[in-house]
């Protein structure tokens, strides 16, 4: 079995008086998707934020496996590798789409940037891949030279994971994925997601509030309460069985569909 | 009080020393811009500030200048400026492109090609092409330094979904040696080709916004294009009302108010030259 | 027949006489003073001396003649001028706790050592316009009283004492100091390349922002600690002396705001502060730059840079009225050629979106 793909251990932060994180740690395998669930203030998107090299964490450390096998400390990378890492090997979709797209581009051009970016010089075949992108995420074609600003709210967050996906990363962060969206809206979504996840392999770290969105999703679970991991494992095994009181309470809180 | 006597071309050594080193560096980066201490001139920015730096820099007594404004010598900033030399550093002056050993220019290149002894100094107004992407000069600055340009190739995708084709008329953005990605300045796209592997030293000074840039002689400029919608020279319609010139770029003259219009070089050395071979034809 | 436009070089000098002849004006009229624009017109001396940045009434005043009135114009050409001066040196550090004070006024104390100084201000005026200042007019001199001997001791040296305001930090000696006229603005810059363009920024662009700032764009919560207006002593160290000597006074208005208090972390809460000085009495230019001063140091108190007083490329890649001139007005200056192109591919997307693709497809081809 090889490495694993991420590395994170004793990661911790803090903002003033506050502690967000405390000595944070995990392993996450090739094509695994682990969920970190908590409530508003545990922490968890100061954590994904410091995974995700976007916040230098004041204690720990966070090691990703490269391409070519190599373990790298996040925190020693140049920015040059950095950006280079976020454009072809990891994607990120944020709560909130307009954070993850230009609002002011044709969801063509969003979804074929990152194949520019890599050196794509062929108009007609970057956009063949962007529309071929948007079926796969159940856009309508004709949607293709429409500005996001005119999409709805699913609509801008399938976007946005076309846009992530078209260099086939090894690693996704998502920040509430569904975040906002109505509940039917939300369940398409998420089908898609996992078929995607599915389909390509993907690791994934998701951070979300909802129980039913990390069941839906991930093989395993961090639940986090005021900054520090109070009970992990498999996802499964943790919401139907849960040992800990605070992830007891969080359980039966959910509502029966 | 009485009229101070100014250091040849109005800059002090000290300060010319400054330029040509910024020069130097952009020489041997191709299309980086260079920072430099740019000075209050007594010409407002924005009005050839940078251009007139870099050759009062490299202006020696026996250069010949020449200076144009929109392919003329004729017009109001490029007489201004002429005068300026003239005045301060005495220099003789031409209107004659294949005279002059330094050309100072706004917005055009001159038709005539120029040769491995002349100096062509570009006004810049925006030096930065991702600016109009990327207003911020922190992240520009990152871009370059990391030939991050995907979001320019962005930019032309748009276009061509939009309008079937890239939309930049002129300032139409180039790589230089295969590396940087630079603005040529405001020169109409179709004077785009003239810069690659031009015989002559291609300057570029941006006085507001205190940026130097270069174009060594015979370096590769690439203007940016996709494989299937390649760079196009423009071409116009007509002909040059005076000369004939097919293949030059023409000036829209509005002759009345009926719409009536005609079109003339823009370079206008190079009509006239034109025109006197004519007439020399004619009278044979 | 259509004769190629000539003659730019006449129509610009047949311009520069008109305008000559529009500056004297009518000759019937006495033609205004250098000096009259020094003394009665000294506020707007003080400001292009400020935005010019260059200490010499006179220059200023003859700017302002030469301008029409016209102050950035002013400031431009006291720019221009400026830029041909020598440098001799730099001066030491102005001690503003040893000004004389012509006005001194805190918003944060009642009464403090040194008094509340009123001095010559518009301030409680009633902006009724004098119609008696159209013709000259016995302006009464006014009884001078004693100077005051007491001293004035800087409103922020008194609140520093209980420790209850952030100390400014004391640079290392000979440490160079960044000089924005030699070195161009890199970003992020340091506060004392800031403060030296906001020293030169444009007075109105300044208020705007600060305006900003109080209205909730980035607020602070500022209180004038102390506003003084001046005399203060130039002095040059001299190498062949070893002491510095004095070069003479410059009038000044310096304004320490006293901002937001922070704390917290381990840190005890101290009140912080902006800075802000420009020369003469300019009341409006020095607490405006305070305000934008105290704003663009967000990183240093965690502050969220929200407000656009807070962006510090935005406010100092524009706050230069000078190169802003130039690049508006230049707009002014030919462009056809640019224009024909457009006019050029509008005109071809027009054919195409009309229904000629095969007209356009053969002009467009190489």
């Amino acid at each position: 079995m090889s490495a694993p793909l991420l590395v994170a251990r004793g990661l911790g932060k803090r903002f003033g008086a506050v502690t967000a994180c405390r000595d944070i740690g995990f392993e996450l395998e090739e094509g695994e998707a682990l969920a970190i669930v908590g409530e508003s203030g545990s922490g968890k998107t100061t954590l994904l934020h410091m995974i995700a090299g976007l916040m230098t964490p004041d204690s720990g450390e966070v090691r990703y496996r490269l391409r070519d096998g190599a373990m790298r400390d996040l925190a020693t990378l140049s920015e040059a590798e950095r950006r280079a890492l976020m454009r072809t090997d990891w994607g990120f979709v944020h709560q909130d789409a307009a954070r993850g797209l230009r609002m002011n581009v044709s969801a063509g051009g969003n979804i074929g940037e990152r194949l520019m970016a890599l050196g794509d010089r062929h108009y007609g075949r970057i956009r063949q891949s962007a529309a071929q992108w948007l079926e796969r995420v159940e856009i309508p074609i004709g949607r293709l030279d429409d500005s996001p600003a005119t999409y709805s709210g699913g609509m801008r967050q399938r976007l946005q994971i076309a846009r992530n996906l078209v260099t086939a990363p090894r690693l996704v962060f998502m920040d509430e994925p569904t975040g906002g969206l109505d509940v039917s809206v939300q369940a398409r979504l998420l089908d898609l997601i996992r078929t995607l996840i599915s389909e390509m392999g993907l690791a994934v770290v998701l951070v979300t509030h909802d129980l039913s969105v990390a069941r839906l999703l991930s093989n395993r679970i961090l639940v986090m309460k005021q900054g520090e991991v109070i009970e992990s494992g498999l996802t499964d095994r943790v919401l139907d069985d849960p040992r800990a009181p605070y992830t007891q309470l969080l359980v039966s809180s959910v509502l029966a569909a | 009080m009485s009229e101070r006597a100014y250091n040849f071309a109005y800059l002090d050594e000290q300060t010319k020393r400054m330029i040509r080193r910024a020069i130097l560096k952009a020489v041997a980066i191709p299309g980086y811009q260079v920072p430099f201490a740019s000075r209050e001139m007594p010409m407002p920015y924005g009005w050839g500030t940078g251009g007139v730096q870099v050759t009062a820099a490299i202006l020696g007594p026996d250069d010949v200048l020449k200076v144009i404004d929109q392919g003329a010598d004729d017009t109001t900033n490029a007489v201004s400026i002429r005068a300026f030399f003239a005045r301060t550093a005495d220099v003789a002056t031409t209107t004659d492109t294949r005279e002059a050993t330094i050309i100072q220019t706004r917005h055009r290149v001159p038709e005539t090609s120029l040769t491995e002894n002349q100096i062509l100094v570009y006004q810049v107004p925006i030096p930065e092409p991702l600016r109009f992407l990327e207003p911020r000069e922190t992240e520009t600055r990152t871009m370059h330094a990391l030939a991050e340009y995907g979001v320019m190739h962005v930019k032309l995708y748009e276009d061509i979904s939009r309008h079937g084709h890239i939309a930049t008329a002129y300032a139409y953005p180039a790589r230089v040696a295969g590396r940087y990605i630079m603005d040529p300045s405001p020169i109409p796209k179709f004077d785009n080709p003239k810069l690659d592997n031009c015989p002559a030293l291609q300057l570029f000074g941006a006085g507001r916004e205190k940026r130097i840039y270069a174009v060594p002689p015979y370096t590769k400029v690439v203007s940016l294009d996709f494989e299937d919608h390649p760079f196009e020279r423009t071409k116009f319609e007509a002909a040059c009302e005076f000369c004939g010139a097919r293949d030059s770029y023409l000036d829209e003259v509005v002759t009345d108010d009926r719409g009536g219009r005609m079109f003339v070089c823009s370079d206008t050395d190079y009509c006239e030259k034109r025109q006197a071979a004519q007439s020399r034809k004619a009278a044979e | 027949m259509y004769v190629a436009v000539k003659g730019g070089e006449k129509a610009i000098r047949n311009a520069h006489r008109l305008l000559a002849d529009k500056r004297r004006g009518r000759r019937e009229l006495r033609e205004i003073e250098t000096a009259e624009i020094e003394e009665q017109l000294a506020l707007a001396v003080d400001r292009v001396m400020s935005e010019g940045s260059l200490y010499d009434r006179r220059i200023a005043a003859l700017a302002i003649k030469q301008a029409r009135g016209d102050l950035i114009e002013a400031i431009f050409l006291v720019r221009a001028y400026r830029t041909t001066l020598p440098r001799l040196g730099f001066a030491e550090p102005l001690d503003t706790a040893a000004m004389t004070l012509r006005r001194r006024i805190s918003a944060t104390f009642k009464d403090l050592p040194g008094g509340q100084v009123l001095g010559p201000t518009f301030d409680y005026t009633h902006r009724l316009i004098d119609f008696g200042l159209d013709a000259p007019a016995q302006t009464e001199t006014p009884e001078l009283a004693e100077a005051v001997a007491e001293t004035s001791p800087r409103v922020t040296d008194l609140i520093a004492r209980d420790d209850l305001i952030e100390r400014e930090a004391r640079p290392e000696a000979g440490a160079p100091v960044a000089d924005i006229t030699r070195d161009p603005l890199a970003f992020p810059a340091p506060r004392d390349a800031r403060l030296q363009n906001l020293a030169r920024g444009d007075e109105g662009f300044l208020l705007g922002l600060a305006y900003s700032t109080q209205r909730g764009y980035g607020r602070n919560h500022p209180f004038v600690g102390e506003i003084r207006c001046g005399e203060a002593d130039v002095e040059l160290f001299v190498e062949d002396l070893g002491f510095a000597v004095s070069l003479g006074e410059i009038a000044i208005t310096e304004c320490q705001m006293i901002n937001q208090f922070k704390g917290g972390d381990g840190h005890p809460a101290r009140f912080t502060r902006g800075y802000g000085l420009a020369f003469g009495q300019s009341e409006r230019k020095a607490m405006s730059m305070a305000l934008v001063d105290r704003a663009l140091r967000a990183d240093d108190y965690a502050e969220e840079r929200k407000g656009p007083a807070q962006d510090e490329e935005f406010v100092l890649s524009h706050s230069d009225n000078v190169q802003a001139t130039g690049f508006v007005e230049h707009l002014k200056l030919p462009h056809y050629v640019d224009f024909q192109a457009e006019l050029g591919l509008i005109r071809q997307l027009r054919r195409e979106q009309d229904g000629q693709p095969e007209a356009s497809q053969q002009e467009a081809a190489e």
